[in-house]
């Protein structure tokens, strides 16, 4: 996929002539343009990469893509890139999707791509609501949230969606943010890289249905004390001046004061340690909470797994060894005939 | 005591046991063994819903229907000559379905005590001893005895011994209707190539069958049927499943497209999932998707790369699909949808046969949302009637609804199979980049046909989105227009309505141009349609016959065709379908005879209704 001049190609080729319809402010806009930027980096010829989505105001983004694209039906984004990705491996496939769309309708096709391992890249923007039908809680929001459909409190505890993509074997696992541009540029190279179903969740900020859930990670007052931004082979640091550290006490994580630790004695993270990544995942801790954890951001867990795809064709490589190519007329025929003359 | 050889035209044997008892095979085997004979033949398997009822009881009773002749066979039979039983409960099941002086041959040991106790015989009644089969010709073999006397010193327990009773049944009807043995000794010698013991054992078994014909001093009559004078040709054996996978393969190939079949398990469609993945040396990609959804939106994104996407599913999966065949509508890519049609509505009857989808498939969608629609008449029709689903849907780009149900699905019959070069070819147009500097590429942009180009990823300066919202006439970008989306439904409407330029016009099956009485009939009904009205022509009936393959749309002749009858009549298996979709379409007062019990007509019906509206 390397041999074109794709390098001429900047962010303004995988911009479509259609207008961007997201409300001002919206988090989704950042992560086009970032996405829009990586493009050019990947060095795939812009023929061959593919944006699926399925329904919400996330699932707008093919349209919005110089790219092939398909806008398809509500929680089946994972499903369509499936036939698509079996059947053309060779092509970048991108499926774009939120809370609502890959969690709630669609979470039985998410848990099955993710167990296939099919090589794609999933986009999961999580806003915590349903901007689209204008305000309803999602399977993010969390319990007692106020809104247009839960004006007592949601009763709903919410998935904590990592979790569930370990759960289901993902074999790529990340978070970002739409504030933090030069990380989520990062994580979304790394995820075209992984060979494998990678899942990047990404918090996005719905200016008019949830302002501001994900602000206390977001906002440069609070980032730093309350964000742990994970590194390959590095120690789990952070805290407003980097004073802190998380240091494992059996299998229970605990906030340790740099001063009183050794920098060795802390967590060095593993981006390939399935134990740790089990633990990683479960840092969800209310922010409001004394004593959480930090929310941690960066690549939880990465893991080599045959792809579906891949395992397809030897199957197919295979039978036609053994059987010999395809022979129409054999197949019609089939063991036992008889002429009538 | 031996009696005579006995000509006959034709035969319905109908084999039923324990489904433990090995009736399907058994079955199978004497269709394969009348079919190289030079029999016609038409075959029904009845089974169980349960997988595992209880052993002895009457859900537990499976049944396989044969009807094998020296002249052409349509149907399995309305009415059996022949019952064979393994136990009481088969016997008490299909009773019913014996005509008077019918032959039964019974297995004694399936009627002791505690067989009786399970078929639900009263305390102390055996039919086999109370005379209540006075009416018929009775003959008891102890199978069960005989097959371990044929196995005693192999070294087999009882109970592998036990699980060859059907060879006996096979071996002793073989040798009723003269037939050879040596296609089952066959078929036994490959089933068993890595237990060559068992082949030997059941061999064994099988000719004991055979040789109790000749020895036994109870009289039977042995039947000759001779070969029947079909059409010259190849033939082989097929059912319907079989010949929708093939019919695929073969559309896959004509086309020079990837298969990708995705589907969810269900009956009676997961046939065509065994059959076609045993064919991945043709490059088939079967995916067993999660659920239904998955299995449609898959092969849509199938399509869209430029493949042959193929789902399919019953009733139950077709109602899940809906949504997304609605999308694949408003894409307008390529997409076969197999409905292999079971009783409903909600899981209804998963073994038994109906055609009451027809509907759902017409309508079954938000929106005005037109898919062609065509109907298999018979187990070996389904093969070229699919290839037709896929052709339609490559040249046209439309999702296209191919209908079979589960009579055909698991019937068998005898089949002239083509020969693959003179299978017509499909084309596919994939859309090349022939834009001129500055100029876009409009996706939805239309030919003579309203037939949209296929621009698959990979085609380097064709990059387009499609989606399910509205889309702008030639662009394909989202459009809430008013006038557009009009444009745009009615454009969709007739660009399926077109289809009729490209399909051939509706022909009779049988009778007169024109006079008294049609019969028009579509799918499964065709066997039993067949025969009755060849018989009220043969006794100088004014009748004529005409099955439907294309339902949406129809051929073009099709209202000129009804019109030169004074009276049409519509058999279905369902409350009157089709017949609603003529009366809309040509304001014709065609009459209904419908069967709605989950079994197909028998022509002794069909006759007794087509010379009603004669009269
Ligand atoms: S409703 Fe929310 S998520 Fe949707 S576009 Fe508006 S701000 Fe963005």
């Amino acid at each position: 996929m390397s041999t074109t001049d794709t390098t001429k190609l900047t962010a303004k080729d995988f911009t479509s002539d259609q207008e961007v319809r997201w409300c001002p402010g919206c988090g989704d806009y950042s992560i086009l343009k970032q996405v829009q930027t990586v493009m050019p980096e990947l060095g795939i010829p812009r023929e061959n990469i593919v944006f699926i989505s399925g329904i919400g105001c996330s699932s707008r983004f093919p349209y919005y893509m110089e790219t092939y694209g398909m806008h398809s039906i509500h929680g089946r984004a994972t499903a369509v890139a499936s036939g698509l990705k079996a059947t053309r491996p060779e092509l970048s496939v991108w499926i774009v999707t939120g809370d609502g769309d890959a969690l709630s309708i669609g979470g039985n096709h998410l848990i099955h791509l993710l167990r296939r391992n099919f090589d794609v890249n999933v986009l999961l923007f999580n806003n915590q609501i349903y901007g689209l039908t204008k305000g309803q809680y999602s399977p993010t929001s969390p319990e007692g949230q106020v809104t247009k459909s839960t004006p007592a409190g949601s009763l709903d505890h919410p998935f904590n969606p990592l979790a569930l993509v370990l759960g289901a074997s993902g074999t790529f696992i990340a978070r970002s943010m739409d504030r933090d541009p030069v990380h989520l540029r990062e994580i979304l190279k790394r995820a075209d890289r992984h060979k494998g179903t990678s899942l990047v969740e990404i918090y996005q900020n719905c200016n008019v249905f949830n302002d501001g859930v994900f602000e206390v990670f977001t906002e440069k007052t609070s980032k730093k004390a309350e964000t742990l931004f994970l590194e390959h082979g590095k120690p789990l640091v952070f805290g407003e001046k980097g004073e802190k550290g998380i240091r494992l006490d059996g299998f229970t994580p605990r906030v340790v004061e740099l001063a009183d630790t050794s920098l060795n004695d802390l967590w060095i993270h593993d981006e390939r340690d399935l134990g740790k990544a089990t633990l990683l995942v479960r840092f969800f801790d209310d922010p409001a909470k004394v004593d959480h954890l930090p929310r941690p951001f960066g690549i939880f867990y990465e893991e080599d797994r045959a792809c579906y795809e891949d395992l397809m064709e030897a199957q197919i490589t295979e039978a036609i060894t053994q059987k010999g190519e395809s022979d129409l007329d054999a197949l019609l025929r089939g063991k036992n005939t008889w002429t009538i003359a | 005591m031996k009696t005579e050889n006995e000509i006959k035209q034709d035969v319905v044997i109908l084999f039923a046991g324990d489904s433990g008892d090995g009736i399907q095979l058994t079955g199978t085997q004497f269709t394969n063994t009348a079919a190289m004979y030079g029999n016609d033949i038409s075959t029904f398997p009845n089974f169980p819903a349960e997988i595992r009822a209880p052993q002895g009881t009457l859900p537990g009773v499976s049944g396989f229907q044969l009807h094998f002749g020296s002249v052409e066979i349509f149907t399995p039979g309305d009415i059996a000559d022949v019952l064979v039983v393994m136990n009481a409960a088969a016997l008490k099941a299909n009773i019913k379905q014996l005509k008077p002086g019918g032959t039964i041959i019974a297995n004694t040991d399936g009627f002791d005590p505690k067989n009786l106790k399970l078929a639900k015989y009263p305390e102390g009644v055996n039919p086999l001893k109370d005379g209540s089969l006075e009416q018929f010709r009775l003959i008891e073999v102890d199978v069960t005895k005989l097959t371990r006397n044929a196995l005693s010193g192999s070294g087999l327990g009882t109970k592998e011994t036990d699980r060859s009773k059907n060879m006996f049944v096979l071996g002793l009807v073989c040798w009723m209707y003269n037939r050879s043995l040596d296609p089952t000794i066959e078929f036994l010698k490959e089933q068993f190539r890595k237990r060559p013991e068992l082949s030997e054992t059941n061999e064994k078994v099988l000719r004991a069958g055979y040789a109790y014909g000749d020895t036994t001093e109870t009289p039977m009559t042995r039947y000759e049927v001779k070969a029947a004078q079909l059409e010259p040709g190849n033939y082989r054996g097929i059912m319907g499943n079989q010949a929708t996978a093939m019919g695929l393969i073969a559309a896959a190939k004509k086309s020079g497209l990837t298969l990708f079949y995705g589907t969810y398990p269900i009956t009676p469609a997961s046939d065509i999932l065994h059959e076609l993945s045993k064919h991945k040396n043709f490059g088939v990609k079967t995916f067993q998707a999660e659920d239904e959804i998955a299995a449609v939106t898959a092969s849509i994104g199938a399509s869209f790369g430029g493949n042959l996407g193929v789902t399919a599913s019953s009733g139950p999966g077709i109602a899940l699909k809906g949504e997304a065949i609605g999308l694949a509508v408003m894409l307008e890519l390529p997409l076969v949808i197999c409905n292999i049609q079971r009783g409903g509505p909600s899981t209804g009857l998963p073994t038994k046969t109906e055609q009451a989808d027809l509907l759902q498939v017409m309508y079954g969608r938000n929106g005005e949302c037109p898919v062609p629609v065509v109907a298999a008449k018979s187990p070996g029709d389904c093969f070229e009637t699919v290839f037709e689903a896929a052709r339609i849907a490559v040249e046209h780009m439309t999702p296209v609804f191919f209908l079979s149900d589960g009579y055909i699905a698991n019937g068998a019959e005898p089949w002239k199979y083509p020969v693959a070069a003179d299978l017509p070819a499909i084309n596919v147009r994939f859309a090349k980049n022939e834009l001129k500097e500055g100029e876009k590429f409009l996706p939805y942009k239309r030919d003579e046909r309203l037939v949209r180009a296929w621009a698959i990823p990979g085609t380097k300066g064709l990059e387009h989105r499609v989606g399910g919202i509205e889309k702008e006439a030639e662009t394909g970008n989202v459009s809430y227009d008013p006038d557009n989306h009009e444009l745009m439904v009615k454009t969709r409407a007739a660009k399926v309505a077109n289809i009729a330029d490209s399909i051939s016009l509706q022909a009779l099956d049988n009778g007169p141009q024109k006079g008294k009485l049609l019969v028009l009939g579509w799918g499964s009904t065709y066997g039993a349609i067949k025969t009755a009205v060849r018989e009220v022509i043969a006794e100088g009936g004014d009748v004529a016959h005409a099955h439907l393959r294309y339902i949406n749309p129809f051929p073009k002749n099709l209202g000129e065709l009804l019109n030169s009858y004074e009276k049409v009549l519509i058999p279905e298996m369902n409350n009157g379908q089709l017949i609603r979709l003529i009366r809309d379409q040509y304001l014709v007062d065609a009459k209904p005879f419908n069967k709605i019990k989950g079994i197909p007509f028998t022509s002794g019906e069909l006759k007794t209704k087509i010379y009603e509206l004669l009269k």
